[in-house]
């Protein structure tokens, strides 16, 4: 299983699809949960603290707005994560839409120097397209490892089964 | 108070990053405390993808195409409000223009007043305080901002950073005045207050109404039993264009007060945008204390020095206060005669106040230089000069907040 970065990082099509094929995806809204249902936080939803943006200064220095700072606070951390990464361009606001596009070329940027598989494909505007579409990210999320080398060593150690592909 | 002034006012908030920013809080508290409340305008989401063809700024932001839906739907009326708050990050450029866009769409299209800001991560409620209550006040007492004469026996008092104003009038005419330096803020207000009952005549039990302004107003206020309590941007739009004699119609104020700048755009003397700016005390009457100080003139004494000086022969930026005094040491150790360092210092400013804060203000004419630093002849000179229009400074025009508040005040022996 591979985790995957997905590109509006809030397409709940695309995480439906990582997830299909066994992989996780890496999403927004598992970091949105957190933050919301964190116990040393109060006052959710919107209990993102002036700490926050801070947290971003990891990824972006401070002369970049805050909001691309504390987006990036939440956004960073899984970009770290990322073994594999899926980049849907042009999409419409409700396929996936991240509020600011600032904060949208840095996360690009930042994956595509990862040196991870990207793969990128246009948002469909044709029923064949759509087709094609769904093919190039199934093809593409066949050929990630369905299971990390280290985890099946470890397990052969402990002298259990090898794990399956899927979840 | 009246049931429309306790009710609850609903501003639409306009805005991009300020979740993220972590400073959604900070608003809401400042909102709670004028008893205020923001709402979201609903829009559809399939408009966020047409939207920048329809208002007609394509931007590649979502967030900042929600915020050109959402004007559309207070603009439209899809969404009832009282008031506008706009606000995007502090440094975005794609943001400022949306901001600046979508402020003049609702302006130009509606009648609901509205506030820019740009946040940063340290946007405390304190900051916001001032400019929601103006806003909330515009929604709230339309009818008391109409007022056109004061009316009866009533006192203002302007408590600012540097100094206390205070004026006492009746049936529409000044007939006391003191103006103090503010060391003790209550004290300082008793001082200013008793100077202007002593000239005026009259006792306190006499006085009919009072209003407070300025950053001392909810202590003196408290203290005193004012019937008004106001923050200053409403409160000396009104005693501007009062004083001014230009209450029917456009208007630009501008006052530069001892600590922070305003720039506000009346019509009819109700305030529609205004900016606060204060990020330095360059660009405010306190740079003028400075210079005076190191020139050796009483402040008094500086503008008629400025006029006599050329500012072109003096470079001096005011961006920061420390710098500015920096510049204004170096030019004097070069040679810079005292005139033409005077006259340097008062371009700087309204050289700040042109491009921090008229940037966000349409300015309309006339144009009305208000607050202490107006007397300094050099400062609406350079004004002048910088806009290339007339600029006018009324009689009084250091005690706009407190005559304001008089003006206002009038308002409640009828209520």
């Amino acid at each position: 299983m591979a985790k995957v970065f997905i590109y509006p990082l809030n397409s709940l099509i695309l995480a439906d699809l990582v997830e299909r094929f066994g992989h996780k995806p890496l999403t927004m809204m598992s970091q949105i949960r957190e933050k919301v249902t964190g116990l040393s936080l109060d006052s959710p939803p919107m209990n993102i603290t002036s700490e926050d943006p801070k947290l971003g200064l990891k990824y972006a220095a401070i002369e970049v707005p805050a909001g691309v700072r504390g987006r990036m606070s939440l956004m960073g951390p899984l970009i770290e994560q990322t073994e594999a990464a899926i980049i849907v361009e042009n999409p419409p606001a409700n396929f996936g839409c991240i509020g600011c596009n600032r904060t949208n070329e840095l996360i690009k940027y930042l994956i595509r120097s990862k040196g991870v598989p990207v793969l990128e494909v246009k948002y469909p505007e044709s029923d064949d397209e759509a087709r094609d579409f769904v093919n190039k990210i199934a093809e593409f999320l066949e050929t990630l490892p369905r299971e990390k080398p280290e985890e099946n060593e470890k397990a052969k150690e402990e002298g259990l089964p090898e794990k399956e592909g899927k979840e | 108070m009246s049931a429309e002034e306790s009710a609850v006012v609903k501003i639409a908030l306009v805005s991009c990053g300020s979740e993220y920013a972590g400073v959604q809080p900070e608003f809401e508290e400042a909102a709670a405390k004028v008893n205020a409340k923001f709402v979201f305008p609903e829009v559809d989401i399939a408009s966020i993808d047409t939207i920048g063809r329809d208002f007609g700024l394509e931007v590649a932001s979502g967030d900042l195409r929600l915020m050109m839906a959402r004007a559309k739907a207070v603009v439209e009326g899809t969404t009832n409000v009282d008031g506008v708050f706009i606000t995007t990050c502090f440094r975005c450029a794609e943001g400022a223009i949306v901001r600046n866009e979508v402020r003049r769409y609702i302006h130009k299209h509606s009648r609901i007043p509205v506030i820019s800001y740009s946040f940063t991560e340290s946007t405390t409620a304190g900051t916001l305080l001032t400019r929601l209550e103006a806003l909330t006040t515009i929604a709230r007492r339309r009818h008391l901002l109409t007022r056109e004469v004061q009316t009866g026996l009533t006192a203002g008092i302007d408590s600012g950073s540097t100094t206390t104003k205070a004026v006492i009038m009746r049936d529409n005419k000044i007939i006391g005045k003191g103006w103090v330096p503010t060391t003790k803020v209550l004290e300082s207000a008793e001082e200013a207050y008793s100077i202007a009952l002593k000239e005026a005549g009259v006792s306190r039990e006499e006085v009919q109404a009072m209003g407070t302004t300025g950053y001392g107003r909810f202590l003196i206020g408290n203290h005193l039993k004012a019937q008004l309590i106001q923050e200053e941007i409403t409160v000396n739009s009104k005693g501007a264009v009062y004083l001014a004699g230009r209450q029917k119609g456009p208007a630009t104020v501008i006052d530069i007060g001892g600590m922070d700048n305003k720039a506000i755009s009346v019509e009819d003397g109700i305030p529609g945008m205004f900016t606060m700016g204060g990020i330095c005390a360059g660009a405010s009457g306190r740079f003028f204390e400075m210079i005076s100080k190191r020139l050796g003139v009483d402040i008094t004494e500086l503008g008629a020095l400025a006029v006599k000086g050329m500012h072109e022969k003096v470079s001096m930026n005011s961006y920061c206060i420390v710098f500015g005094i920096q510049s204004l040491v170096n030019s004097l150790a070069k040679g810079s005669t005292p005139e033409d360092v005077a006259a340097a210092a008062c371009y700087s400013v309204v050289e700040q106040i042109y491009e921090q804060q008229l940037q966000e203000v349409d300015v309309r004419e006339p144009l009305i230089l208000v607050g202490g630093s107006s007397l300094i002849e050099g400062v609406p000179m350079a004004l002048g000069k910088l806009l290339k229009i007339d600029v006018l400074v009324p009689e009084n025009s250091h005690l706009i907040g407190a005559v304001g508040s008089a003006l206002l005040a009038s308002g409640f022996i009828e209520e």
